[in-house]
C-alpha cells in the first residue's frame, strides 16, 4: 500500500484522549476536584456532574469540533493556511445579532441571560445563529457567489468590519448590556446544556459527511482552480456545499459558545504537523482535534483559578496565539515560506 | 451512399484530435486571442511558440475547455460543449505553467489526483488507479520521493510530480504549458522520450515551450504572435524556420547539426 494510513491511528487516538478528558472534566468544577467514584451516594454531586459538568464539557468538544472542521474547510477553500472559520462575516454577524437581541429585549433579558435563564439563552442563541447566517449570506451576495475566491475573502473582510461597527453602535446606544455582550464576545462554554449538545451534534454529523464527500474538490483546488476544473470536478456544487458547511458549522458553534478564537485556525495546523494526509482525513482529524483543544481549554479554564473561572475564549486566544507564533518561528528557521 | 471524396474528408476529420475555429478569448476585459483557427492531428506532437503575451497559454486553456471563448472547439470530432466535464477530463489532460499550491499533499496523492476523472464519486482509488499512478510517477522519475510533501520538494522534483499528475489521467490529448520549467537537461530528455512514447501510442501532445531548440524536436510547430496564428507547419520545414526568425525579430536563427535542428539566439 503506497498511501500513508497513519491518520487512521490518530482517528482512534484523538477520541480516546477526548473521552479521558471528558471524565476529567466531569470531576472539575467550582468545588475543585471531586472523584466520580463517590457519586452514587451524593444526589447533589450527581446532579452537578450530570446536569452541568458533563454537558458543558461535551459541549466544548462539539463546539470545538465544529470550529475545527470549519477551519479546515476555510483553509482548503481559500487556499490559505491562515484562513479562519470567521472569515465570511459569521462572527461579526453573530455579535450584531446578539447585540440587537439584547437591545430589543431590554436589560432585563440581558440580566436573565447572564443568570442563565434558558428562554433568554435560547433567544440569544437563535439571534446569534441568524446573525451568523445573515453575515455569511451578505458576504456571498457581495461576492456574487462562491466562485471567485479573492472576491469572497474581500467581501468577508468588508462585511466583518461593517457589521462590527454596527454592533459597536448598538452597544454604545445601550451601555447597560455591555456585560452580557462581553460574555458572548469572549466565548464561554458555561451556558451549554444538553439541548445545546444535541443541536451541535445534529449539525456536526451532516457537516462532516457533506464536507468529506466534497474533500476531493479541496485536494484538486489546492493545485489551483484551473487544475481542479480540468479534472472534471463539479466545482460549483462542491464549493457551494463547502461554503454551506462553513456557514452552518461556524454559526452553530458561535451561537452556543460565543466567539471562540483560534481553535478553528489552529486545529488543522496541529493535524498537519502530526500526519500527512489528503483533505478527506484532514477534515475528520481537524474536527476531532478542534474538539480536543476546546475541551482541554474548557477544563483548564475551570481549573486554573478555581473556584473562579476564566472565559474559555480568552484562554484559547492566548494558547492559540502562542502556538501560531511558535509555528511561524519554526517555519522561518526551516527557511521555507509559510 | 458515400462518394470517394466524402470518405476522404471523413477520414481527415477523424485524424484530427482537437480543432479550433475562429477562437476569441481573453482575461477580464482584455482580448488575448483574435480569431485563432488551428487543428492538431492525432498521434502528433505540436509545440506552440511565440513571444511573451502572444496568447499561447490562453489558447491552451481554451482547448482544455477551461476558459470561456467565442468560436468553436471540437474535441475528437465532437463540439467541446457537448462533452460533460467528466468525459472531457478523461480525454484531455491539462498541465498549467508554474503551478503553486498542493504543498500539504504528498507527491503520491498529487499524482493520484490525475485519476479523479476515472473514479466514481466517493469511491476509493481502484488497483488500476494505483497502477496508473505508479506508472506515471516512475515515468517522470518521481517514484522515489512519492511520500514526501509537495511543499518540501525542489522546483524540478515538484514539476516532475505535476507532470506525473497529468500523465496519470491517461488521456487522448495532453495539453502542457511550459512542462520543462525547472527541469535539468537529463529530465528534459526524459520528457522528450515520454512524449515520443505517447505519440507512438496515438496520443496527441500540444506543448507550449520557450526553449526553441526543444520545440524544434516536435513534429509540428504553431507560431503565435499578438493573439493570431502566424504559421503552422512541420518543424523541419524551411517556412517554419523563417517564420520563427520573423516572429522573434530576426534575433533567432535555426541551424542544422547532424539530424537535429537547433535555434541560436543572436546578440
Amino acid at each position: 500500500m503506497n498511501v500513508s494510513r497513519a491518520w487512521v491511528v490518530w482517528a482512534v487516538v484523538l477520541p480516546l484522549l477526548a473521552l479521558a478528558l471528558l471524565a476529567l472534566g466531569a470531576c472539575i468544577g467550582s468545588t475543585g476536584f471531586d472523584s466520580l467514584f463517590g457519586l452514587h451516594n451524593d444526589p447533589v454531586a450527581t446532579q452537578i456532574v450530570w446536569d452541568i459538568r458533563l454537558p458543558r464539557t461535551l459541549g466544548a468538544w462539539l463546539a470545538g469540533a465544529l470550529l475545527g472542521l470549519a477551519g479546515a474547510v476555510a483553509q482548503g477553500l481559500f487556499r490559505n493556511p491562515l484562513a479562519d472559520p470567521f472569515l465570511l462575516g459569521s462572527a461579526s454577524g453573530a455579535s450584531l445579532g446578539v447585540a440587537l437581541a439584547l437591545v430589543l429585549t431590554g436589560s432585563a433579558a440581558s440580566q436573565a441571560a447572564f443568570d442563565g435563564a434558558w428562554l433568554a439563552r435560547l433567544g440569544l442563541t437563535g439571534a446569534a445563529f441568524v446573525g451568523a447566517l445573515a453575515g455569511v449570506l451578505l458576504t456571498l451576495a457581495l461576492a456574487r457567489g462562491v466562485q471567485h475566491t479573492l472576491r469572497l475573502l474581500l467581501a468577508g473582510v468588508v462585511v466583518g468590519v461593517v457589521l462590527s461597527a454596527a454592533k459597536d453602535l448598538v452597544t454604545l446606544a445601550a451601555p447597560d448590556m455591555l456585560q452580557a455582550m462581553q460574555a458572548f464576545m469572549l466565548g464561554s462554554t458555561g451556558f451549554v446544556g444538553w439541548p445545546a449538545c444535541v443541536v451541535m451534534a445534529a449539525v456536526l454529523l451532516p457537516c462532516l459527511a457533506v464536507s468529506r464527500a466534497c474533500a476531493v474538490a479541496l485536494d484538486g483546488l489546492s493545485l489551483g482552480h484551473a487544475t481542479a476544473q480540468s479534472l472534471g470536478l463539479p466545482l460549483v456544487g462542491m464549493r457551494s456545499a463547502l461554503v454551506a458547511v462553513l456557514a452552518l458549522a461556524t454559526g452553530t458553534a458561535v451561537a452556543q459558545a460565543g466567539l471562540i478564537a483560534f481553535v478553528g485556525l489552529a486545529a488543522p495546523h496541529v493535524v498537519r504537523s502530526l500526519v500527512k494526509s489528503t483533505h478527506s482525513a484532514l477534515l475528520l482529524l481537524s474536527a476531532l482535534m478542534g474538539g480536543l483543544l476546546l475541551m482541554l481549554a474548557d477544563v483548564l479554564a475551570r481549573w486554573v483559578l478555581a473556584p473562579q473561572e476564566l472565559p474559555v475564549g480568552v484562554l484559547t486566544a492566548m494558547l492559540g496565539g502562542c502556538y501560531l507564533l511558535w509555528l511561524m518561528h519554526r517555519q522561518r528557521s526551516f527557511g521555507s515560506t509559510p | 451512399m458515400l462518394t470517394e471524396r466524402s470518405v476522404i474528408s471523413v477520414n481527415a476529420i477523424e485524424s484530427i484530435a482537437v480543432r479550433a475555429d475562429s477562437i476569441g478569448a481573453g482575461h477580464g476585459n482584455t482580448l488575448v486571442l483574435h480569431g485563432v483557427s488551428v487543428a492538431f492531428a492525432k498521434g502528433r506532437w505540436t509545440s506552440i511558440v511565440g513571444p511573451n503575451g502572444a496568447g499561447k497559454s490562453t489558447l491552451l486553456l481554451v482547448l482544455a475547455g477551461l476558459l470561456p471563448h467565442t468560436g468553436q472547439v471540437h474535441l475528437l470530432g465532437q463540439p467541446l460543449a457537448s462533452w460533460s466535464a467528466r468525459q472531457r477530463a478523461q480525454q484531455v489532460a491539462w498541465l498549467g505553467q508554474n503551478q503553486t499550491g498542493g504543498d500539504d499533499l504528498t507527491a503520491y496523492d498529487v499524482a493520484l489526483l490525475g485519476r479523479l476523472p476515472h473514479r466514481p464519486w466517493l469511491a476509493a482509488p481502484s488497483p488500476a488507479d494505483h497502477a496508473a499512478t505508479m506508472q506515471a510517477l516512475q515515468a517522470t522519475r518521481a517514484w522515489d520521493f512519492r511520500q514526501r510533501l509537495l511543499g518540501h520538494l525542489s522546483g524540478g522534483e515538484r514539476q516532475r510530480v505535476l507532470l506525473a499528475r497529468a500523465l496519470a489521467v491517461q488521456a487522448q490529448v495532453f495539453l502542457m504549458d511550459e512542462p520543462l520549467t525547472n527541469l535539468d537537461p537529463p529530465h528534459q530528455a526524459d520528457w522528450m522520450v515520454l512524449v515520443r512514447e505517447l505519440v507512438t501510442q496515438g496520443k496527441t501532445v500540444v506543448s507550449v515551450l520557450h526553449e526553441i531548440s526543444i520545440a524544434l524536436q516536435a513534429d509540428d510547430m504553431l507560431i503565435l504572435n499578438k493573439g493570431r496564428v502566424l504559421h503552422q507547419g512541420a518543424c523541419t520545414n524551411v517556412d517554419t524556420h523563417q517564420a520563427l526568425a520573423a516572429v522573434f525579430a530576426q534575433r533567432v536563427s535555426v541551424r542544422r547539426t547532424g539530424e537535429q535542428w537547433i535555434a541560436l539566439v543572436k546578440p
